[in-house]
């Protein structure tokens, strides 16, 4: 199968990055990487391919073989199977200190006895680069991350953001074909790791230096990244724009990573190729698109939709697509109110109404209709927990990677 | 009600003093008030002049103090080399074993350092074993020995003074984050090369506190020179000691007792200045 990074589809350019459609070469490609220590598995199958520039993020929980993968990819752990190709060369049994890439740790990992330029010289002249070439790019880094007035303090003279940033320019300072981010924001309070996060992107784009970002914050990775890849137990479960990623989310397990999702257990009634009907709380019929998982009638299965996504009203549907649900209780949260409401066969849903949703007061007990645009909703295979849930990932990693993304923003 | 709350506030004031009111006491006692007993004396009780003790210490004894700092300096060496990559092996590979080689150092305490360094005398004694295989190998001629010699002395003194250069060495390695490590690598350099520029740099609080915990004690120390040297191997803790048990000249014994400590103090600050250890110097 060949491996490339971009999609055949032309997939939905959106506001935050126009180019990412554009097809870009690949930088980093893994290719089947399993890694094991002793007879646990990190990382299974690994297989996909990074862009030249792009800001590429793995997302997961802990323990999800994200920060394994990242690693591997900088050379501290080496593949048990297959194999990391960087820039064309296999480096697989190549060690740190002959990749080409750079890793921002996650501690950032300063030298303490260094000042702040000698830190970001480190790389360099290692190198070898020479002494002018290595201070002009001590100072032209130190002034993209605008610590230059900092250039001889020490690194615990420095604040934690202050730090992050040393670490980033001590990083870009070898011009890496990558840089690997490990959770660099982490240990930063909430505001300032706002800041950071578009301080990074801003840096991203100015260097126009591949960034390989690992975290387990969904919401950072869906404000930074071009691409993100939902890792969960070791295995990649989709890879996609943030935009694919959340409205098409390819298993129940991404579906609740990133942002609510509510999840209604749904029988397949008839399918064709790209739209199916289902049976939720027991008796209503659902139009969903078929998406990327081939559904046979009769197959259990899970319907994914956003709380923004449903339509709430007093009435049934006019066409007859609806749910009754009664309304258990409601929190005005601003922009939306946030209302928890429970189908006839229990399953709970949330929903996100907006001012534009005229409807009366939701009081506890409030009867009313459910429902949603057919791009709105998603057909998932059924959420077993614990259970291998997405075997299709595996065995089309193409499809993941190249399916449009349906819905708009 | 006000004097309740006032009182409070002034035993919480008092606390850390009162914390370290033994410590300080126990100083006063024992090491301020007969060190000032020790100054008197030196300059009391002789017939001439109050630096009368001071000039024969000088005088007399300067071949006793370079002796004694050279073999303080070969042993803290010896220490140093032997015991820098035992620490490094410990703190950085040893695994599951660490505790066991920490507890094997320091297992040689268990047993009086003066019987240890009897048990040395035997060893290296003429028809001892370590004399005959020398011989064997002809390192050592017909009338070698290796008891009454200086690598006798300077040996003993490195063996007994070990433990206190690797486990100073050890704690600092042991704190060294190794995600610097990996991070120099990350940045190109070889592994030799993050121990130059990362490792190594890191660690020299502990070589420094480590040397001090070997070169001073080193210095005075008289069991090693007597039990395993002979006159010609003779310390200044060894003149020092016999001037006050046996000649009982306690102005010269005091006085030889004051040159030593500041010797040992300017080379000390000369070392720290040397290894720019900020905290000690």
């Amino acid at each position: 199968m060949p491996l490339t990074h971009v999609s055949n589809t032309p997939a939905a350019p959106t506001a935050a990055d126009p180019s990412r459609a554009e097809s870009r070469e690949p930088v980093i490609t893994l290719e089947h990487v399993v890694k094991r220590f002793g007879s646990y598995l990190a990382v299974q199958e690994a297989h996909f391919a990074i862009g030249r520039g792009e800001f590429f993020s793995m997302l997961g929980p802990s323990g999800c073989g994200k920060t394994t993968t990242l690693r591997m990819i900088a050379g501290f752990e080496q593949p048990t199977e297959g194999r990391i190709v960087l820039d064309g060369k296999d480096v697989s049994r190549v060690p740190p200190y002959r990749r080409n890439v750079n890793t921002v740790f996650q501690h950032y990992a300063l030298f303490p006895h260094m000042s702040v330029a000698d830190n970001v010289a480190f790389g360099p002249r290692s190198q070898k680069v020479g002494a002018e070439e290595t201070s002009r790019r001590v100072d032209q880094l130190l002034t993209v991350v605008k610590l230059a007035q900092f250039a001889d303090r020490k690194p615990g003279q420095l604040s934690g953001g202050q730090q992050q940033r040393v670490a980033l320019a001590r990083a870009l300072a070898n011009y890496p074909q990558a840089l690997l981010l490990d959770e660099p924001l982490g240990a930063l309070d909430l505001k300032l790791r706002q800041a950071m996060q578009i301080e990074l992107k801003r840096i991203q784009r100015e260097v126009g230096i591949t960034f390989i970002y690992v975290t387990h914050d969904q919401e950072e990775a869906l404000t930074m990244s071009d691409r993100i890849a939902v890792m969960n137990e070791g295995r990649v479960e989709q890879i996609g724009t943030p935009q694919e990623i959340y409205h098409s989310p390819a298993s129940v397990f991404v579906a609740n990573f990133i942002g609510v999702a509510n999840l209604i257990p749904a029988v397949v009634e008839h399918a064709n190729g790209t739209d199916a009907t289902v049976v939720v709380a027991g008796s209503r019929r659902m139009a969903v698109p078929a998406g990327a998982w081939p559904p046979r009638p009769g197959a259990a299965a899970t319907v994914m939709v956003r709380p923004e996504r449903l339509r709430l009203t007093s009435q049934a549907p006019a066409d007859g697509r609806g749910v009754p649900v009664t309304v258990e209780h409601a929190v005005f949260q601003g922009p939306v109110v946030r209302c928890t409401l429970r189908a006839a066969d229990g399953t709970g849903i949330v929903a996100h109404v907006g001012p534009e949703q005229s409807l009366p007061a939701l009081e506890p007990g409030l009867p009313l209709w459910i429902g949603w645009d057919l791009d709105a909703g998603r057909l998932l295979p059924p959420d077993t927990v614990g259970a291998d849930a997405q075997p299709f990932v595996k065995a089309d990693l193409r499809h993941t990677m190249g399916r449009a993304s349906l819905p708009r923003l | 009600m006000a004097g309740t709350a006032s009182g409070g506030s002034r035993r919480s004031r008092l606390a850390p003093y009162l914390l370290v009111a033994p410590g300080i006491l126990w100083l006063l006692v024992f090491f301020v008030v007969p060190t000032l007993t020790l100054a008197q004396t030196s300059v009391t009780g002789t017939e001439g002049p109050w630096w009368e003790a001071y000039h024969r210490a000088l005088s007399n004894y300067g071949t006793h103090f370079f002796r004694s700092l050279r073999y303080a300096l070969g042993a803290t060496l010896l220490s140093l080399a032997m015991g820098y990559p035992l620490a490094y092996f410990i703190a950085f590979r040893a695994g599951s074993l660490k505790n066991m080689l920490l507890g094997l150092v320091v297992l040689p305490f268990f047993t009086t350092f003066l019987v240890r360094t009897f048990a040395w005398k035997t060893i290296l004694n003429d028809g001892g074993p370590a004399v005959w295989l020398l011989k064997q190998l002809h390192i050592l001629g017909e009338g070698g020995r290796l008891l009454d010699t200086t690598i006798a002395v300077v040996g003993g003194l490195t063996y007994n003074f070990l433990p206190f250069m690797i486990l100073p060495i050890y704690v600092s390695l042991e704190k060294i984050d190794r995600r610097l490590v990996e991070a120099a690598e990350d940045l190109y350099s070889t592994p030799m090369g993050a121990f130059r520029k990362v490792v190594l740099p890191l660690s020299l609080p502990g070589v420094f506190a480590g040397s001090l915990l070997t070169f001073i004690p080193a210095t005075g120390d008289f069991i090693n020179a007597q039990l395993l040297g002979s006159p010609n191997q003779q310390m200044i803790g060894t003149v020092i000691q016999n001037q006050f048990l046996e000649v009982r000249d306690y102005p010269l014994a005091a006085s030889l007792s004051f040159v030593l400590m500041a010797v040992i103090t300017v080379g000390v600050l000369a070392y720290a200045r040397v290894l720019g250890t900020e905290e000690l110097a």
